[in-house]
């Protein structure tokens, strides 16, 4: 079988999906939900890879170290905010983040 | 010089960068002397941009045209007098602690993205402007660390903007593999040859949009926006509340009309959706609020859903709706968060709607400002907001969007209900609480400003509406 371009569209769609669902279904970890982050760019990068390998084009392969760059700092300030969250409020469930409401 | 267009933020960066240097130095005491200084450098950037040449830089990664430049006036507007009066709040809302050093640069920075992504002429670039002024509010929302709703707003803030910037990306990305090029121009082009738009491209349509509207906070992805609104410091909220908003709703305009031009027909219907939502969520969701910062938040996502109507329109009627719209609102917010940052009393901010009750009789010219805004807000003739909303809807009945634009009049009759609930508190009611003493100077200045744009802007409708016209124009010729 040769992988073609549809499989790798195929995979990460599947990727991006699983990242969406792990933002919205999971109710117990902040944690989780900043991994579910990543795990959506990266299927981002996949994508812009492949169509960039494809279509004999560079600039999504620059595209795609630029989002490795920029997840980074967002992983970053996304962690330095959940820790302060923490000292604040003692937990990071997800439950647990409701003070403001309506 | 290559990078002549680009000059503005060349050097607001190098002063952002010497003031984290100076700040590291002196500590907190500086926050104040530095708010000015950003003030200043940023009026200084706006008056270079003018003199800029205009044109494409970056082999086309960045374009300084008209739209850029009535987008940046507004931000800057917007910044200058959002940093000008959180300079003069000091102490935070609850009265304890100082302000940080790094709110005045963080809004700097978050000001040059916003800068960076009216003028990006490339998906990348378009990207790398949105994340510099996301992750900057980010930990905007969330500067007062010792505080549990500014955390909690900015852990909301973080997780659900970096979730829309997952989308714009994924959708980036799809418009990318199918027009074979990140260049607005080019995708232009790749549009126009396809004809009729692919099954792949109208995907990756509907995920940018999806990741455009979060940052625009139209609905339905406006979930985070109330809490954001009442959990940051009001300073922060303002400057969220003005900036940010003028910028996405540019970046929005710039992106639809023109790379994806050629599609209208696949995302015409989608912004009309997201439009009649907005408006509609907009004025039922403010029914109930008590706390006037959570108010004004569903009163924003009301007035970005009629930006959007002039959107929907996909002519260049409804781009200079849009854009004389998110002027007009700017001024009108500006004018509601300096009457909201006035309310204090015994030296602590208060925030429910009840705290205005009489407040006529206390401060006769803050209640005069805010009814003004709160009738230009509600549509109510002559008053700017009646214009902004008839130029979207005049628009939108152009291109034959007739239920859209019912709609907008009907939320418009609905939200009339709470903006003027405010008025008759003010007005009408006995003050329970006597509010603090008169209005600083400075909320004043500012108050009275925007006022004086809102009451007279239909002697002197002059700069806004002929600059939008000709950004509108040049941005669909191309």
């Amino acid at each position: 079988m040769i992988i073609g371009l549809g499989h790798y569209l195929a995979v990460a769609a599947v990727l991006f999906t699983l990242g969406i669902f792990g933002i919205f279904l999971n109710r117990r970890n902040v944690i989780v939900i900043l991994m579910s982050i990543e795990l959506m760019l990266l299927a981002v990068n996949i994508n812009l890879v492949a169509f960039s390998a494809f279509n004999g084009d560079l600039a999504g392969q620059a595209f795609a170290v630029f989002i490795l760059t920029v997840a980074a700092a967002e992983a970053a300030i996304g962690l330095a905010i959940l820790v302060v969250y923490f000292r604040n409020r003692g937990s990071i469930a997800v439950e647990d983040v409701n003070v403001m409401k309506g | 010089m290559l990078a002549m267009p680009l000059l503005p933020e060349i050097l607001l960066s190098i002063v952002g960068m010497c003031l984290l240097l100076i700040g590291a130095f002196s500590g907190n005491r500086v926050a104040k002397p530095m708010c000015y200084i950003v003030a200043f450098s940023l009026v200084g950037s706006l008056l270079v941009g003018f003199l800029s040449p205009s044109g494409a830089a970056f082999g086309g990664l960045f374009i300084a045209d008209k739209l850029a430049s009535f987008a940046k006036t507004l931000i800057v507007i917007g910044a200058v007098a959002t940093v000008i009066m959180a300079a003069g709040r000091s102490v935070s809302a609850d009265g304890v602690g100082p302000m940080r050093f790094e709110q005045p640069v963080l809004m700097l920075f978050a000001t040059i993205g916003m800068m960076l992504m009216v003028s990006a002429n490339d998906l990348i670039s378009l990207y790398i402007g949105l994340e510099l002024q996301s992750l900057s509010l980010y930990v905007l929302a969330a500067i007062r660390r010792d505080s549990l709703r500014a955390t909690e707003a900015g852990l909301k803030y973080f997780v659900l903007g970096a979730l829309s910037s997952g989308m714009l990306l994924y959708g980036a990305g799809l418009i990318y593999g199918y027009t074979g090029s990140t260049g607005f121009d080019a995708i232009q082009s790749g549009v126009a040859e396809m004809g009729q738009p692919s099954l792949g491209l109208v995907v990756g349509i509907v995920f940018l949009l999806a990741g455009l509207a979060f940052k625009v906070s139209a609905a339905p992805f406006h979930m985070w926006v109330p809490d954001v609104y009442e959990g940051a410091d009001t300073p922060i909220t303002a400057f969220f509340a003005a900036a940010p908003k003028a910028a996405a709703l540019a970046l929005f305009a710039r992106v639809m009309a023109d790379p994806l031009a050629g599609a209208d027909q696949a995302w015409g219907q989608i912004v009309a959706v997201i439009a009649g939502l907005s408006v509609v969520i907009g004025a039922l969701g403010a029914l109930a609020q008590k706390n006037i910062k959570r108010l004004l938040a569903y009163s924003s996502i009301g007035h970005v859903g009629f930006a959007l109507i002039g959107l929907a329109a996909a002519s260049e009627a409804g781009v200079r709706g849009l854009l004389i719209y998110s002027a007009l609102y700017l001024f009108m917010t500006l004018a509601a968060f300096a009457c909201v940052m006035a309310m204090r009393r015994g030296g602590r901010a208060v925030e429910t709607i009840d705290d205005l009750a009489g407040a006529s009789r206390t401060h006769p010219w803050m209640a005069f400002g805010l009814a003004a805004v709160m009738f230009s807000m509600a549509g109510i003739p002559p008053l700017a907001g009646f214009f902004g909303k008839l130029y979207v809807l005049g628009a939108a009945v152009d291109s034959g969007l007739y239920v859209l634009a019912v709609v907008g009049v009907l939320a418009s009759v609905v939200s009339c209900f709470y903006y003027i609930r405010i008025i008759k508190l003010m007005y009408f009611d006995e003050a329970t609480d006597i509010l603090d003493g008169p209005m600083p100077r400075d909320l004043g200045v500012v108050l009275a400003i925007a006022s004086f744009v809102i009451l007279f802007f239909i002697v002197l409708p002059g700069p806004i509406v002929s600059q939008a016209t000709l950004a509108a124009q040049q941005l669909l010729q191309n």
